[in-house]
């Protein structure tokens, strides 16, 4: 079908339009006078509107048209909105996320809205009855009769505009008679003029023509300070448009329309009270609608302007380029082998200049899949306003650093378990209202959510001020649950026993709460930031609150590691958990418990021999008499491995070993492909030390 | 309406063998493979076919025949089903056959000691020619593996 290849653009842009919908409503439950969000927010909401009824999503666009119909009431200044207009709204942006989410799974986007749409129809209903003197100016939502009559409050609109330097157009658009998708070409002319400046009436209907009950052509009144020809240039360039008729509409076109319409005074009074209303919304739009803008990166997108251009690419594209630049790495390495050995001075110069644009080719390369961790974050001041409603509790969440980058493939991953660690801290670490007022906090709480570089690492923290970790409580509920022996302890510092929430099967709640201590523990959060290759750490102050602070590598395609030889065969190590290199003595070596062990600066750690752990064919580290070993290190444990001989420290691209493969490998994590075309094998030096 | 197979063929231990051609990426010579510690001894490894892991399974030692040394006419035939892709070893690949759908029988209990679940069926060509259609969905799956690793510990 068709429908196709809009299909992909459908989901990606809903899904931003869902976005900033619950961005901007989050923004207006703290400003509700601010009649430029409600704008912003029924643009939004009459986009999606347009795009699901064109795509044949029926649910969606009931919905979105009944919200639409609340939010118009809003944005004119008929409605005010309260809290149960808010929770309403809300439950709608759930219903259209999920109904979303079952599309791009590949459903029919089919749901029961009917419950909401007779709630958001209470809505509208019951503020008209209060409203008596609204009813006169309902009529641009109503369903006005179907020919092109413009009614009093439209005609007053369009003088009003025309009076303050706007230009007024009539516009007939013609679609051609081959058009496969009249709809959707007919809403890009609409997406076109809605950028521009605003339609005012339409004929037919919007509703109809998203519905296709038109024939050919369609015509619209509209307003917009863009001049006919870049407007009519910009409506032509959507393909398939057989003609654009453009129309200037002067103040004396205007008279005859309202001639015809019925006595001049009654509209002038209509004028008035337009006016009236029109020009305090409108005053105060612009004031506000900038400071919001300015302190949240993203502008809406009709702001435009000085946002930077980007277009959207398939991931699985950057995935092949990322695969193909990794070969040309691996050649670059042979190269660079091949040069050193031949020493032709014009070879090496240019291998050592293919070297550098590499390189920078390989910058480039990894910051086309960084994305900012925005699109993470985003989503969690509504999840923290819905944690803190059920929890009957105050919290405020402050997010700094939303612009910082990560690799893909991270951002895919650190979702879950940042939203465990904010759970965390608005269940277990903020106080109820009474209790934090007890203590003289101020009554909200507040989580703040930051992201930012360190060198080759991304760190994102979460803090409150809540009541901290309870040391006392942890430790008995260590002990209780057999995560540590009582005599054990008695030696753990501060820090070791905040680490021990991250336990298995560890929970602090007293009470098992609907938000958290179902089993899913803070253990799978520390595993999941394992497996991506970072760590977590906790610090506390009783009283005072809990950080999380969270360590993530850059990219994962890309790392440093220290190659290896054992016998015939090479095996690398990622440099991050390499503390140093060195060699060892037989003699050094003793065994405690038949387990054998070296001193290593003061302290004892293990030894383990590579060769004995991956059973090498052709090396045993027992024959020498002095071993070349590695120091690893998995969190503050340590081990010496013992290797045969070192390579060197080179940068490698990991490759996953194959599906077939995949699962129970002991300690190899992955393999890379040397300058020489072998494979060599990525030891997990977390798998080593248990 | 009998419907044609492109398959290809291969030998192992004397036998010919038969691979539906959509299933085979490409056939290679024998290259270096690096040993991957603790998979089951029919695994020989992991290769790079231009820039990509690939695991390389011994058919021979998969089926439970005896592992030769391998000589000028060892192939690597890399096939991909349900999404895996994996490289099989076997003694040479040399030949493309049209077989009718019609001339396809249900594997026998048992064919040269190979168990019939691996095999898909028995095409006869001519007279004499019987060749093993594989039923890649088995030789590759992976319960397999699990339960010789479980084993092996």
């Amino acid at each position: 079908m068709e429908m196709n290849q809009y299909m992909s653009m459908f989901i990606d842009e809903s899904n931003d339009h869902l976005q900033s919908l619950n961005e901007n409503m989050l923004r207006l439950e703290q400003q509700p006078e601010d009649i430029g969000i409600v704008q912003i927010i029924f643009r939004s909401a009459h986009t999606l509107k347009g795009m699901s009824a064109t795509m044949g999503f029926e649910d969606l666009a009931s919905l979105t048209h009944e919200m639409e119909n609340v939010l118009d009431l809003v944005r004119n200044d008929k409605l005010r909105m309260n809290g149960h207009i808010f929770d309403t709204l809300f439950k709608c942006l759930d219903a259209l996320e999920s109904m979303v989410q079952d599309i791009i799974n590949g459903g029919t986007g089919k749901s029961d809205v009917g419950e909401l749409v007779q709630r958001l129809k209470a809505i509208v209903k019951g503020d008209f009855a209060g409203g008596a003197a609204k009813a006169a100016t309902s009529a641009p939502t109503e369903a006005v009769s179907a020919s092109l009559v413009l009614d009093q409050f439209q005609l007053s609109v369009l003088s009003q505009s025309m009076e303050s330097g706007h230009k007024a157009y009539f516009i007939e658009v013609k679609v051609r008679d081959d058009c496969l998708l009249k709809a959707a070409r007919a809403y890009m002319v609409f997406d076109v003029l809605e950028r521009n400046g605003e339609v005012v009436k339409a004929h037919p209907s919007v509703q109809e023509i998203e519905q296709e009950q038109f024939d050919r052509s369609f015509s619209v009144y509209y307003i917009s300070q863009v001049d006919e020809a870049s407007l009519r240039d910009q409506i032509s360039r959507v393909s398939e448009i057989e003609s654009v008729n453009l129309n200037v509409v002067d103040k004396e076109s205007l008279d005859m329309l309202e001639g015809s319409k019925g006595s001049s005074e009654k509209v002038t009074e209509t004028v008035q009270e337009v006016a009236a209303t029109l020009a305090p919304a409108s005053s105060v739009a612009t004031p506000a609608a900038e400071s919001p803008a300015a302190r949240s990166a993203p502008a809406a997108p009709s702001t435009g302007g000085t946002a930077p251009r980007t277009i959207r690419v398939d991931i699985e594209r950057l995935d092949s380029l990322m695969n193909l630049f990794s070969e040309l790495l691996i050649d670059r390495v042979r190269l660079e082998q091949l040069a050193s050995e031949v020493k032709r001075n014009d070879l090496t110069e240019t291998v050592e200049h293919m070297a550098r644009v590499s390189a920078d080719l390989q910058n480039i390369v990894l910051k086309l899949r960084m994305v900012p961790v925005e699109s993470v974050f985003n989503r969690f001041p509504r999840m923290v306003r819905d944690l803190a409603k059920s929890l009957d509790k105050k919290v405020d969440l402050v997010i700094v650093g939303a612009e910082t980058e990560l690799d893909r493939t991270v951002i895919d991953e650190i979702g879950d378990p940042l939203v465990h660690l904010i759970r965390n801290a608005v269940d277990h670490g903020v106080e109820p209202i009474t209790e934090r007022v007890k203590l003289g906090k101020p009554e909200v709480g507040t989580v703040h959510l930051r992201a930012f570089h360190s060198g080759n690492h991304v760190f994102i923290e979460i803090e409150e001020d809540g009541k901290g970790i309870n040391r006392p409580k942890v430790l008995e509920t260590a002990i209780k649950r057999g995560v540590v022996s009582p005599d054990e302890a008695k030696k753990l510092s501060d820090d070791e026993v905040n680490m021990l929430i991250f336990a298995a099967g560890f929970s602090t709640a007293d009470k098992v709460s609907d938000i958290s201590g179902r089993g899913v523990g803070l253990d799978v959060v520390k595993s999941k930031i394992t497996a991506l290759g970072g760590h977590v750490t906790v610090t506390s102050t009783l009283g005072a609150g809990t950080k999380f602070s969270i360590q993530l590598p850059l990219t994962l395609s890309i790392i440093a590691a220290m190659l290896i030889k054992l016998g015939s065969e090479k095996y690398a190590f990622p440099l991050s958990s390499i503390v140093e290199t060195g060699s060892v003595k037989r003699s050094a070596i003793r065994t405690l418990h038949g387990n054998r062990i070296i001193d290593y600066r003061q302290s004892i750690i293990p030894v383990i021999s590579l060769a004995a752990l991956v059973d090498s064919p052709d090396y045993r580290d027992e024959e020498e008499a002095e071993t070349e070993m590695l120091i690893v290190r998995k969190g503050d444990k340590q081990a010496a491995i013992l290797v045969d001989e070192f390579i060197g420290q080179s940068e490698i691209v990991l490759k996953p070993l194959g599906k077939y493969l995949a699962g129970n490998l002991g300690v190899v994590s992955g393999a890379t492909i040397l300058g020489d075309g072998h494979v060599a094998l990525i030891v997990d030096p977390n798998a080593l030390i248990k | 309406m009998a419907e044609e197979l492109k398959v290809i063929v291969f030998t192992l231990a004397h036998e010919e063998y038969g691979i539906e051609v959509d299933k085979v990426r490409t056939i290679e010579r024998m290259v270096p493979i690096t040993r991957v510690p603790k998979t089951p001894t029919f695994v020989k490894g992991v290769i790079n076919l231009r820039g990509i892991v690939i695991p390389i399974i011994d058919l021979r030692g998969r089926f439970g025949l005896a592992e030769t040394e391998y000589t000028e006419n060892s192939r690597i035939i890399i096939v991909s089903a349900n999404d895996l892709e994996v490289g099989f070893i076997v003694d040479s690949a040399n030949d493309v056959m049209d077989v009718m759908s019609d001339k396809i029988e249900n594997p026998p209990e048992v064919v040269g000691g190979i168990k019939a679940k691996y095999i898909s069926g028995v095409a006869k060509i001519g007279e004499s020619r019987l060749l093993i259609l594989l039923n890649l969905t088995e030789v590759l799956s992976r319960n397999e593996i699990i339960q010789l690793e479980q084993f092996g510990e």
